[in-house]
């Protein structure tokens, strides 16, 4: 889910890399506080896992393909401001030499999966572990609920920035659909990736997950 | 970097990009696809750098597709590493709270 350049005309795009770098800043700042000798080793490895997995597109339906967005898998791991970066990461070497994604359109792609992917996929990662028992398996089915909710979410992140500023006129409605019923599709290829990956790292090393540190340490705050 | 799953992670990674990714599904992906149908397609320009050596994830000059393209993954797991473990070492020195 790549915007190329022209889809999105220049003063809302200008608007929205305003928007991405003042939220990728903020992140910077979170950022620095969950990253340390342990975690900063995770936090490239979720980048550079997540771009080897983006450029495996998978079919969802007729003559429609569809590739993790990552942001769920990133934010479990390694915490949603780190998340942030490692996405954008990815999207501006994505850009800036495979010329995969737009570059006046940089700020689209990184509002819609950067932020938006991330930290709506994140709280609904909060809201569905606090539901579970706290468990290992929890931690993985939360983040596959998630990670399928994330992508029709950042599809309408596309479909605001197309209602604000498209170049081309065709019905917001029409566009509406098509991206929600499309992306639903892919975030079935999302929940089961991110599922993957997550219980492969929480069964090799649950010390070193974001999303499962939280979920110890309101244990250890009841006990004490 | 002692931790068999950063080592193992990135073995996965460059298998994946490298060769894995020649059987990816070459379809137009759910946005392209949305673009096509509801028939904005045409608005898109071409990117700035489209014509940069490994442009669409090939190695201009390299006839092999699968090569080309294994070979580009190779680079893309590389740069990505190497821009990414930059920033979080870098901001790791930050990072008041730590003991």
């Amino acid at each position: 889910m790549h915007i190329p350049d022209g889809f999105i005309d220049i003063p809302t795009s200008a608007a929205f890399a305003a928007i991405s770098a003042v939220g990728v800043g903020a992140c910077l700042k979170g950022a620095t506080r969950s990253l340390d000798e342990k975690t900063a080793p995770l936090a490239g490895l979720t980048a550079t896992f997540i771009f080897a997995v983006q450029m495996l597109n998978f079919p969802v339906a007729a003559g429609t393909s569809g590739h993790l967005l990552g942001g769920v898998l990133a934010a479990v791991l390694v915490g949603p401001y780190v998340a942030t970066l490692a996405i954008t990461v990815v999207l501006l070497l994505q850009a800036l030499l495979f010329a995969d994604g737009g570059l006046t359109a940089a700020g689209l792609n990184i509002f819609n999966l950067s932020l938006l992917g991330v930290w709506a996929g994140y709280a609904i990662f909060l809201v569905i572990k606090k539901i579970m028992p706290k468990n290992k398996s929890s931690i993985s089915v939360a983040a596959g609920v998630a990670a399928f909710i994330s992508v029709p979410a950042a599809a309408l992140g596309f479909v605001l920035q197309y209602a604000l500023g498209a170049n081309a006129t065709f019905s917001l409605s029409a566009v509406l659909t098509a991206m929600f019923s499309t992306h639903v599709l892919i975030g079935i290829g999302e929940a089961i990736i991110t599922v993957l990956s997550v219980t492969a790292v929480m069964a090799s090393r649950p010390d070193l997950v974001y999303g499962f540190r939280g979920a110890k340490s309101q244990l250890e705050i009841r006990k004490a | 970097m002692k931790n068999p799953l950063i080592i193992v992670g990135f073995a996965v990674s460059l298998a994946l990009a490298g060769g894995v990714s020649y059987y990816a599904s070459s379809q137009p992906d759910g946005l392209e696809k949305v673009a096509g149908d509801v028939g904005f397609l045409d608005s898109a320009k071409e990117s700035a750098v489209k014509d940069s050596p490994l442009a669409e994830y090939g190695v201009a000059g390299v006839e092999n597709e699968r090569i080309s393209g294994g070979l580009a993954g190779v680079i893309g797991v590389a740069s990505t590493a190497a821009v990414s473990f930059a920033i979080f070492y870098g901001m790791r020195r930050f990072n008041k709270s730590k003991p």
